[in-house]
């Protein structure tokens, strides 16, 4: 059926939430991650159990995207038509059986469901944990089936479009989204409403709304998670910027490394202009709006936004300087606004439930709620979405589960490699965008890898150097050259080649990096090397000094010998790939310092702790 | 040395002889493109033709960037400007089994490199280089957002998760044509 005004929407929905079956639902994540971690076999194999047992009218198995739960992929959850729900991770086919039998009224049997509460906050009336989720851009990622929009339609989609549409003059719009005090998720957090309004204010005529689904910061998968887990949220927002700024053509840019959520947005696309919520006349306002996809080919630098720009246009991905910005001169020279996916997903929500809903999340400065992305030495490595302001203790250790394998928590980069680490004691800072700016950090895309006491703070700096190296585009000095500086320097102390004056060089050219380079990406490459020096000087004296890596992790620094408790077994010289370890049967062997090439096969051998590392 | 007057192969000829199936498959999408006289607009295809012709040939030999220079009417070095660019498009041929190891950050807190070390001396290949036998291609990804599954690699598209140094024979023994 085409939808041809809002009431038309609303009978639709209607007749949608009759036909629903009240059948239980067990649904599958399969994100890239549930994809990766064999997700698949698992819902053919419920598909297949519940065909074999006739159970085609109490169950339906659902195919959903990203929970955030990556750490335990596989999983199923057990959901009833009245919403209870029940959560099992690291699913294998032998289960399946137990799991429908016990259905959603009680846990399998032998098995152990996961906390709901921390991801259904809502559902759960007296939250009994302190620190709960909030989610808003992720709020439909994981509970629907991304490729049918009825599923999107039940959660109120596309209702946002339909209010704007009918009840709001575009001025009304920008001026909502500044009341709300979004701001851009994407990394810098300008407040989204401003660019809508310097957009909007320009004159008539041809201009572009931008998705950024160029997600380059490695360790962030947030926006893959919303792209193919609820795509019509961010087509729905898109028409709504478009509505609000006079554009009718909206691109995504998007990483070509993210096929799936490139099916799922091509199919979601297809949808919305059947049903005629995308195209010519939209709810009978007069408003057309059409949406294209643009690939990425691999460039980090593309998700800055006049660099993205110039991606699309054919041409090598280089910034320009701004001003002029994007929304007064863009795509092919017309006004264009550009905003990331996380900011897009906010944006219906917002819509439906107003600004001042929105604002009562989160702090005066940054309103609404925050996806971070847990990776590293984390129990639980996935998404999280929680209001801003939150402590970073709470995230990691409540909601991220704390450091795996009983390790001490060292520190957490975040804003990938634009950004700083923060330390044990940053842990009770309230997170928002101005607090991480003003420990040297940043916001970014909400990436937060996380370290233990076996993470090299030396080598994590040189680790994002050499990203920034093989990333910087070239274009202006300082980030081209400076960088490339850095990352020598770095290197060297990494082989026990430091000097002294080093400490002070890699201060002096990283400041001068961040005050002259043209665009974000060279403006804040130093960081990680700064808030590193300034937090971990002791590491870095240790390396030049003491020719000594504290955290036993770069290789130059290293020595493997062999301890008393060797039994001779020789297991170690079988393993050993350049064959340097040499000793009698049933004596204490000896490793050869001058051919060693420090690989390590010898120590994950061994079976008596008999090789030490330091 | 041959006269400059005596008749050359063109780029087209020359890959229609050598792949002729693969070339026509390239013409047949560069037919639908929307092609006019303004270079500014045909740039907008560029990206787009380069991820087909590698989708097709599995690189883009010079060849392919003459054809795709001469539809679009733009210069080869503007293409071969963007080609090496963007680390998606590459000018070299690649093994059969491109070997990605993932180098985000999450991986390689957890030993990601390790990974790239062993890969590289049981190949006998450096990072970015393919064997000689042409069936192995060593790269580094920049994270393929499995982060949970860290260190992640990739052989074409089956992805391993949790992989340790001791895994790599293994993996390498899974490639089989």
């Amino acid at each position: 059926m085409k939808i041809k005004k809002p009431s038309d929407l609303t009978a639709k929905v209607a007749e949608l939430r009759a036909g629903l079956s009240g059948k239980t639902r067990l649904q599958v994540s399969l994100g890239t991650c549930g994809i990766a971690a064999g997700g698949s076999p698992i819902a053919a194999a419920l598909r297949k159990h519940i065909a074999e047992q006739g159970l085609e009218k109490k169950f339906e198995v659902v195919d959903v995207g990203c929970l955030g739960l990556c750490y335990c992929e596989p999983m199923v959850e057990v959901k009833s038509a009245k919403g209870k729900s029940i959560i099992y991770g690291h699913v294998s086919e032998e289960q399946i059986p137990a799991i429908v039998a016990a259905g959603a009224s009680k846990t399998a049997e032998g098995l152990e469901a996961l906390k709901t509460s921390l991801y259904y906050p809502e559902e759960q009336a007296k939250p009994k944990k302190k620190v709960v989720q909030t989610r808003i851009a992720l709020r439909n990622s994981g509970r629907i089936n991304p490729e049918k929009l009825e599923d999107y339609l039940l959660q109120d989609g596309y209702q946002a479009l339909a209010k704007v549409l009918s009840d709001m003059k575009p001025a009304q719009v920008c001026d909502e989204l500044v009341e709300s005090g979004l701001r851009g998720r994407g990394g810098g957090g300008f407040p989204t409403g401003k660019k809508w309004q310097f957009a909007a204010a320009q004159p008539k005529g041809q201009k572009y709304i931008i998705c950024n689904a160029d997600e380059g910061d490695p360790g962030a998968f947030m926006d893959r998670a919303v792209l193919e887990g609820d795509p019509h949220a961010v087509l729905e927002a898109m028409a709504i910027g478009g509505y609000a700024i006079g554009s009718d053509t909206g691109l995504i840019y998007i990483r070509a490394e993210y096929p799936l959520a490139i099916a799922r947005l091509k199919k979601a696309i297809e949808q919305a202009t059947a049903a005629g919520l995308l195209g010519k006349n939209i709810f009978g306002s007069g408003f057309d709006f059409n949406i294209e996809l643009k690939y990425g080919a691999g460039a980090f630098v593309c998700g800055e936004e006049t660099a993205l720009i110039h991606s699309i246009e054919g041409k090598r991905g280089e910034p320009t300087f701004k001003p002029p910005f994007p929304a007064v001169r863009g795509l092919w020279g017309k006004p264009t606004i550009v905003n990331n996916v996380e900011t897009l997903a906010n944006i219906p929500a917002i819509f439906r439930q107003g600004a001042a809903w929105f604002k009562s999340i989160g702090t005066p400065g940054s309103p609404g709620s925050k996806v971070f992305a847990l990776a590293g030495k984390i129990s639980n490595v996935g998404l999280v979405e929680v209001p801003m302001g939150i402590k970073l203790r709470d995230i990691i250790f409540e909601l991220g589960g704390g450091i795996a394998n009983g390790r001490e928590f060292k520190a957490v980069q975040t804003g990938g490699p634009s950004g700083g680490c923060l330390t044990a004691k940053n842990l009770d800072t309230a997170i928002d965008y101005e607090s991480l700016k003003a420990l040297g950090s940043m916001m970014g895309s909400g990436g937060m890898i996380i370290m233990d006491e076996d993470t090299c703070m030396v080598n994590i700096a040189r680790f994002f150097l050499e990203f920034t190296v093989d990333e910087s585009c070239g274009k202006c000095t300082p980030c081209r050259i400076g960088n490339k500086r850095l990352f020598e320097i770095l290197d060297k102390i990494c082989a026990g080649q430091g000097t002294p004056e080093m400490l002070d060089q890699l201060e002096e050219l990283g400041n001068v990096i961040k005050d002259t380079s043209l665009c974000g990406l060279g403006q804040t490459s130093p960081n990680p090397v700064l808030s590193t020096l300034k937090n971990f000087p002791e590491e870095y004296k240790a390396h030049i000094f003491e020719h000594r890596c504290p955290a036993a992790v770069c290789t130059s620094l290293l020595n493997y010998t062999i301890n008393e408790n060797c039994i001779g077994c020789g297991i170690c010289a079988r393993n050993c790939p350049v064959n340097c370890i040499s000793g009698l049967p049933k004596t204490r062997h000896h490793i050869d310092q001058s051919k060693c090439i420090k690989c390590g096969a010898c120590m994950r051998s061994c079976k008596f702790a008999a090789i030490d590392r330091k | 040395m041959t006269c400059c007057c005596e008749k050359t192969e063109s780029a087209l000829e020359k890959l229609s002889r050598l792949e002729p199936e693969k070339t026509a498959s390239l013409n047949a999408f560069l037919d639908q493109l929307p092609i006019g006289k303004d270079v500014e607009s045909n740039r907008a295809h560029l990206i787009v033709a380069l991820h087909q012709a590698q989708g097709i040939f599995g690189y883009l030999p010079s060849e392919v960037q003459q054809i795709i220079a001469e539809r679009l009417k733009l210069t080869r070095s503007e293409i071969y400007g963007v080609i090496s660019f963007y680390s998606y498009f590459t000018d070299q041929p690649i093994g059969r089994f491109k070997i990605n190891v993932c180098c985000g950050t999450a991986c390689f807190v957890k030993g990601a490199n390790l990974v790239v070390e062993q890969f590289s001396r049981e190949l006998k290949i450096k990072e970015g280089e393919t064997s000689a036998d042409g069936r192995f291609f060593l790269g580094v990804l920049r994270c393929v957002g499995a982060c949970s599954l860290a260190p992640v690699v990739m052989v074409n598209e089956r992805v391993y998760g949790n992989v340790t140094p001791a895994m790599v024979s293994k993996i390498i023994a899974d490639c089989k044509d």
